[in-house]
């Protein structure tokens, strides 16, 4: 599989990744998948969830509160994914995968992101060092979850 | 009573690739209960081990957390809708954030 995506998707997620620094930004890719790749159609900025300690801790707690905030964490709110989702499909497109920043840190899956991961969604991360958008890479979880494996970025020119 | 639960995409190759399935069922866990009969390999990715729904699993009647309301025992009536929504977290490594 590949992720196809348009340079303004790219633009869109580097600059999210720098507007939230230092803390981490996330994000919903849209698109249509086949066997061989997804497309990703549009990029929808979400707030990261952790940005609200309380609810977050509610809905996904974390082990080590003290050592992980919004800087090195995020949560996307599941009701706002629901809608983005019903919104989506009316549409005819699909959640192919979600995307967020590692504010001074290589855009590599961390362990954390792993045992969080789902099977099959494109799992985009930009690294994000001293405010300024560097790598950007992308990750499928492995079947037997022990790994991400990196997946190739098919870049697109922009549609008008 | 007819009910409809989402799948969200990356539990559709458990589900006979479908993005929606219409169970009987008279409470969440009923329906929960049917889906996982009638798809055996989509269990390990919503139940822990002792059945218990998993922390990484949020399951929405209509436009509301079951968590608030009755958590699985919550009564379904006719075309509601039941939507599996993935916890979607990460992050980077972790660091001391105390100072």
């Amino acid at each position: 599989m590949s992720l196809k995506l348009a340079d303004q998707h790219l633009d869109s997620i580097r600059a999210h990744g720098a507007r939230d620094y230092p803390n981490e930004c996330c994000g919903i890719l849209l698109g249509k998948a086949d066997d061989n790749a997804k497309q990703v159609v549009e990029v929808v900025p979400l707030a990261n969830l952790r940005h609200d300690p309380k609810r977050a801790q509610e809905l996904l707690p974390l082990a080590e509160p003290a050592r992980e905030s919004e800087r090195n964490r995020f949560l996307i709110d599941p009701l706002e994914q629901l809608k983005v989702e019903k919104h989506a499909r009316a549409r005819g497109l699909d959640v192919v995968g979600y995307y967020h920043s590692h504010p001074d840190h290589p855009a590599r899956p961390s362990t954390y992101d792993r045992v969080h991961a789902w099977p099959w969604y494109s799992y985009v991360i930009v690294a994000v060092a001293r405010g300024v958008p560097k790598a950007l890479t992308s990750w499928v979880l492995a079947e037997d979850r022990s790994r991400f494996k990196e997946e190739e970025i098919l870049q697109l020119p922009s549609s008008a | 009573m007819p009910v409809k639960v989402i799948i969200p995409t990356p539990l559709r190759q458990y589900a006979g690739k479908q993005d929606a399935i219409e169970i009987q069922a008279t409470t969440v866990a009923e329906a929960l209960a049917g889906l996982t009969t009638q798809y055996s390999d989509l269990r390990k990715h919503l139940f822990t081990e002792d059945g218990k729904l998993r922390n990484f699993v949020n399951v929405y009647l209509n436009d509301e957390d079951i968590r608030y309301l009755k958590k699985d025992q919550t009564p379904l009536h006719d075309n509601d809708v039941i939507s599996i929504v993935p916890s979607i977290a990460g992050g980077s490594h972790l660091r001391c954030i105390c100072s």
